[in-house]
């Protein structure tokens, strides 16, 4: 008899789950977000990267033994499609916080991966190190827009967990290893980074119309207006100019 | 002749605005400064203004570092050259070495009381201990007005010190693992002497070069020269410069370890150093 009962709790239970999950994702069909996508492109070739010299710490040199490390201001895929470009919406007046995943930077064989960790404002992200050597995680803000801070990783340091009140485009830095260079870039809203193709998607865009802007290391910005319907998707594609 | 001329200058612009960004983040009014003259200090019973008082001994005694609008820019400024004269404090910014509170926050007052009070070792900052205790907390307060911050922020709250063990070997030795666990060698050395392999490429948060604390020289660390004093400097750091908080990975009781083992870099008597006499030990090994 009692097992009946369970088995019809959970059943019910069940039945309750998959009416919220249905509630929900009717939910997010509702509101009618579409998003916006694209690829960026280099005009002309690659810039050539050079090479780091990691001596100063034998551990980060036996880590790139196999495969040598380079600088990562350009990194440009096949068909000259450009990694790490932050693509957001330019003046977006929308919900304060869109973003609430927990993004990771990790320091991983004295480079940062990523190179370039794009964020909301007051989104929570993770510095994790992966190296059994000591970094300093060092971001340098103007201190007038965001409060800057330097913390120490030894190996097996456990994460440290921030966020950046304002938007703003700040380099990070490790002072152990002067070649260690990275980007948090800050921004307001929904935002994409460019894969290794040049690839992104911005998601979660309600419809309307908006300037779309690019930003890649050190200072490029290009922005491109597009008209996003309900549920749809429209396409900005970018083409930088290496300096 | 011209196109050189033309070249030449632009060249030089281009310079001077990409050095720009490296002298000063920050470029206040004296309007602006002026609006927060009702700033206060509060140290103990004591409370600082911006005041006459103030105002007369920051532009007989300060400005000339540290310049009218507390930029750092004053007319001295230019002769200090680091890593061995380290440039004067930009106040606007609100970003201090000595505090008692964490990395990223604003120092108390009476952290700032204590560094005008104390100097800064090995910078042209010397003691202003002739003030009397009010016109230093006024100072704090005119210290203060130059940055935002310490309006639209609150300072830290400083870390707590549990009180200071007894030394023992077994500490010593126990500090010795924790600075090479926590790896302070990478700048200052395994012996302390600011020889470790990053010592020579480091940079404060402007671009200036900046060079880590060598413990064997005799001189005092920047933010004071007691245990308490030192315990704070790792634990906190000394934001603007690359010393990183160290208080996510060093408990406070090994905290004090690694102060005794730092003492037997350091001269001066101490009791670490005559312990450190009767042990054995060796500099710890950078790559095991």
């Amino acid at each position: 008899m009692t097992r009946r009962y369970h088995f019809g709790a959970v059943l019910s239970a069940i039945v309750l789950l998959c009416c919220g999950a249905l509630i929900l994702g009717q939910k997010v069909n509702a509101a009618g977000e579409g998003s916006i996508t694209g690829t960026v492109k280099l005009d002309g070739p690659a810039p050539h990267m050079r090479g780091i010299d990691m001596s100063k710490d034998p551990y980060c040199v036996k880590q790139h033994a196999s495969n040598p490390a380079h600088l990562e201001t350009w990194v440009v895929g096949s068909g000259g499609g450009v990694a790490d470009t932050v693509l957001y919406l330019d003046g977006w007046s929308g919900a304060a916080q869109t973003e609430t995943s927990v993004p990771v930077f990790d320091q991983k064989d004295c480079m940062y991966t990523p190179h370039v960790l794009a964020l909301d404002t007051n989104q929570e992200f993770k510095v994790v190190t992966s190296d059994q050597t000591a970094h300093n995680i060092h971001p340098l803000p103007n201190p007038m827009i965001n409060v800057g801070w330097n913390q120490s990783q030894p190996p097996g340091a456990p994460p440290v967990t921030k966020a950046w009140k304002n938007p703003e485009v700040i380099p990070v830095q490790c002072n152990i290893h002067p070649w260690m260079h990275g980007w948090f870039v800050v921004v307001k809203g929904p935002y994409a980074v460019s894969d290794d193709s040049g690839h992104y998607t911005i998601n979660n865009v309600p419809p309307g119309s908006y300037t779309v802007k690019a930003w890649h290391e050190p200072d490029e910005a290009q922005t491109q207006k597009v008209t996003v319907a309900a549920g749809g998707s429209a396409t900005a594609d970018f083409t930088l100019k290496a300096k | 002749m011209r196109t050189g001329l033309r070249k030449w200058s632009l060249l030089l612009g281009a310079a001077a605005f990409f050095a720009l960004p490296l002298t000063s983040w920050a470029q206040l009014s004296t309007a602006d400064i002026a609006s927060r003259d009702n700033m206060e200090a509060h140290i103990g019973n004591l409370t600082g203004h911006v005041n006459a008082r103030s105002t007369y001994d920051y532009k007989r005694y300060c400005v000339s570092c540290h310049g009218d609008l507390g930029d750092g820019n004053g007319e001295v400024a230019q002769w200090l050259d680091p890593p061995m004269w380290p440039k004067p404090r930009d106040f606007q910014m609100g970003v201090f070495k000595c505090r008692s509170t964490l990395t990223g926050s604003l120092p108390t007052d009476e952290d700032l009381f204590d560094t005008i009070a104390r100097g800064l070792d090995r910078s042209a900052m010397p003691q202003w201990s002739q003030f009397t205790k009010q016109q230093r907390a006024d100072l704090v307060a005119y210290v203060k007005h130059f940055s935002p911050r310490f309006v639209t922020e609150k300072p830290g709250t400083p870390i707590t010190i549990p009180p200071e063990p007894e030394v023992t070997p077994e500490r010593i030795k126990a500090g010795r693992e924790v600075f090479a666990r926590v790896q302070c060698w990478k700048c200052h050395g395994v012996q302390g002497m600011a020889n470790g392999p990053s010592a020579s490429t480091l940079t404060d948060d402007l671009g200036r070069p900046i060079a880590p604390f060598n413990f064997t020289e005799g001189s005092r660390p920047k933010c004071g020269d007691t245990d308490r004093d030192i315990y704070k400097i790792f634990m906190t750091g000394l934001d603007g410069t690359p010393m990183p908080s160290f208080a996510d990975n060093i408990k406070p009781d090994e905290a004090w370890d690694l102060v005794f083992y730092l003492r037997t870099f350091m001269q001066g008597a101490s009791k670490a150093k005559e312990l450190a006499k009767t042990m054995d030990l060796k500099p710890v090994n950078p790559n095991p």
